[in-house]
């Protein structure tokens, strides 16, 4: 928080810092890759949308330090129900068929989409995490997998609305390198702004030790909840974008879970503590995925063509995760955000925090 | 009789969900690993079953028992030891890095196509008694599933490295202090988990013949929800989660109508959130669990 006496454009300036300064960073990299070349600028695309749904993930686990592996479901939730919105209504027949009148009709606009599925994905959340969030530890994350599990086996078989494990396509694609851009700066700024806020402070106090927390009288429950829905909100943001820079949405094939799992791995690698840590994180692992995915394509270095076998490309990139997670157990940015350059270097800096021992 | 015959097909997929929680919970108890890999351990077995296939079957098996202990071991010795100290979460993505990374490398040895193996095709064979239908498989299961874990409660409870690996989960630090060898304990569970692991793979290659790089997933996954409702760390907790698991999937199968049989998942994944918020620390609660100041 700043202090409230001295606000003063440099002072705004100074403690938006550590995410301006990544704003920035991803804006000159999203221009100077997209200007290369289209498929360049789709895996800019990809990467900035991949950041937002990071970031939403960051909202609720770098805050409250519980896992969630139901993220997915929120992805979900919100893709199809901006689907359902933004599909020409002429295709919407053709497409699907059983979509109650009123849907059947509706022609929103891409924005209209957008509200739509973040409200839909935050009351969702709302509702699911009234319960689940007065649990703690493993129990959470293996309560969020189960919300996970059931959202996604009722989209998959919820042919009449979601076409099943067959693509629901007409999506209207709307999403840009630009657009991305923008859309991820938002979501950076809200994350910045919730976990230096009150609210984002005092969670992170039930973070770092819970009884002490509560006997302090912090609510955690509530706390947990408020991040749960705001981090649900800016994940179905992320995952709204998905389906419209796709133009086609799938529930087969484990699709949501991959993609969920590879946030989480994203958000690990770079570190859960920091809002740095989304952004290392989610860079660090798509660039590394990019080179194995060229090399497995097959590429000319030196007049040596070096193709990979199938599937080493994976092998790779768990490789990479194993080792980057062994050297830095605590993320690559271990928790600390940029601090202000020169003169008070240390402002910024969150305390170095100890590990979270083993409960004995 | 169609209820006895229910309740030994809920047994018998209930076993095998039990051993899988089982493998899994006694590594968490252990040193607080959540093991994505533990799938992993079940599949690589599934295919050193399939290039030992045609010989002889307990040598087949004890093929796929040295190879996957050596795994497992492995996987603790190379992998889990350098994050020992490392948080939950950290452990948490590491194990399933650790289970992606032999998924795709088994793709690339293997393909990612099914591939089937005609294991001990005798015990799948059903024969019938009093007019109920019951597979040599099934049997095998359930007996499997009471030796088994019969045998670990006596290791647990009465023996030197038993004794050693409660210490070692109640209290790493102090069991360390009076002399216990914590790397030894720790992969002696890892071990016995792939000993399990072993078991499973060997009972469910019987019964479907067929294997791809991903079959251990959804076992895995099972396994962990049976082992976190059934309460985390204690091991008749984990056999009833996995029992209990199974029984309501295949309860499910039969008593669903029709056109809600595809939403079957959803009711089982519903009930564990129910059973977690009744009961956070699982049905059979361990004390050292929780939280103290």
């Amino acid at each position: 928080m700043i202090d409230e006496a001295k606000i003063t454009p440099s002072a705004i300036f100074r403690f938006l810092w550590p995410c301006l300064a990544w704003v920035v960073l991803l804006a000159i990299l999203t221009f100077a890759i997209s200007a290369i070349s289209p498929a360049m600028s789709r895996i800019a695309t990809d990467t900035l949308i991949k950041l937002i749904m990071v970031t939403g993930l960051y909202i609720f686990i770098g805050n409250s330090g519980i896992l969630s592996f139901g993220h997915g479901a929120f992805l979900i939730v919100s893709a199809y129900t901006s689907a359902w919105l933004t599909i020409p209504p002429m295709m919407k027949k053709v497409i699907l068929p059983n979509l109650p009148q009123f849907l059947q009709l509706v022609d929103a606009a891409p924005y209209v989409g957008i509200v739509g599925g973040i409200l839909l994905a935050a009351l969702v959340a709302l509702l699911i995490g009234i319960p689940l969030v007065r649990l703690s530890g493993i129990a959470a994350s293996i309560g969020t997998f189960a919300f996970f599990i059931v959202v996604s086996v009722i989209y998959n078989n919820w042919t009449g609305w979601t076409k099943g494990t067959a693509s629901l396509v007409g999506l209207p694609v709307y999403v840009g390198p630009k657009i991305a851009l923008c859309a991820a700066s938002v979501s950076l700024l809200v994350a910045w702004l919730f976990q230096t806020s009150r609210y984002g402070l005092l969670l992170r106090a039930t973070r770092e030790d819970l009884v002490a927390a509560r006997a302090s009288g912090i609510r955690a429950e509530r706390l947990r909840l408020v991040a749960f829905v705001l981090s649900a909100a800016v994940a179905a943001l992320g995952g709204i974008l998905w389906g419209h820079s796709n133009g086609a949405l799938s529930t087969a094939n484990n699709v949501y879970l991959n993609l969920q799992f590879t946030i989480i791995a994203m958000l690990v690698v770079g570190g859960v503590r920091s809002l740095s840590g989304v952004v290392v994180g989610t860079l660090t692992l798509s660039i590394i995925g990019e080179i194995f995915r060229r090399l497995e394509i097959g590429v000319d270095i030196f007049g040596l063509n070096i193709i990979l076998p199938g599937g080493s490309r994976e092998v790779l990139l768990g490789l990479c995760m194993l080792l980057a997670l062994i050297l830095r157990p605590d993320g690559l940015t271990r928790g600390l955000e940029l601090s202000w350059p020169r003169r008070s270097a240390n402002r910024h800096k969150l305390p170095q925090e100890n590990p979270m021992e083993l409960h004995s | 009789m169609t209820f006895l015959q229910m309740l030994i097909d809920a047994a018998s997929v209930g076993g095998l969900y039990a051993l899988t929680a089982i493998g899994i919970g006694l590594i968490f108890g252990v040193i607080g690993l959540v093991n994505f890999a533990y799938g992993e351990y079940i599949m690589v077995g599934a295919y050193v079953l399939l290039l030992t296939a045609g010989f002889y079957w307990p040598v087949a098996v004890l093929c796929v028992l040295v190879f996957v202990v050596i795994f497992a071991l492995a996987s603790d010795w190379l992998v889990f030891r350098q994050v020992r100290r490392a948080p939950p979460e950290t452990l948490m993505i590491v194990s399933f890095g650790l289970s992606f990374m032999i998924q795709y490398f088994y793709v690339m040895l293997f393909g990612s196509l099914t591939r089937t193996v005609n294991f001990l095709p005798e015990i799948s064979r059903g024969f019938e008694v009093g007019g109920l239908r019951i597979a040599g498989v099934s049997l095998l299961q359930i007996g499997a599933t009471l030796v088994l874990t019969a045998a670990l409660a006596i290791f647990i409870n009465f023996t030197r490295i038993g004794y050693q690996m409660r210490a070692v989960s109640e209290n790493p630090r102090m069991a360390r202090l009076v002399g216990v060898n914590s790397n030894r304990i720790i992969a002696a569970a890892f071990a016995i988990s792939a000993l399990l692991a072993v078991t499973v793979t060997v009972l469910f290659v019987a019964q479907t013949g067929s294997m791809t790089p991903f079959f251990g997933v959804s076992l895995t996954m099972i396994g962990f929800v049976a082992t976190v409702i059934g309460g985390l760390g204690s091991l008749p907790g984990c056999a009833l989660g996995g029992f209990l698991v199974g029984a309501l999937t295949t309860l499910l199968q039969m008593l669903l109508p029709p056109d809600l049989q595809p939403f079957r998942e959803a009711f089982v994944f519903a009930a564990v959130i129910v059973v977690l918020l009744v009961r956070p620390r699982g049905l059979i609660a361990v004390r050292s669990s929780l939280e103290r100041v």
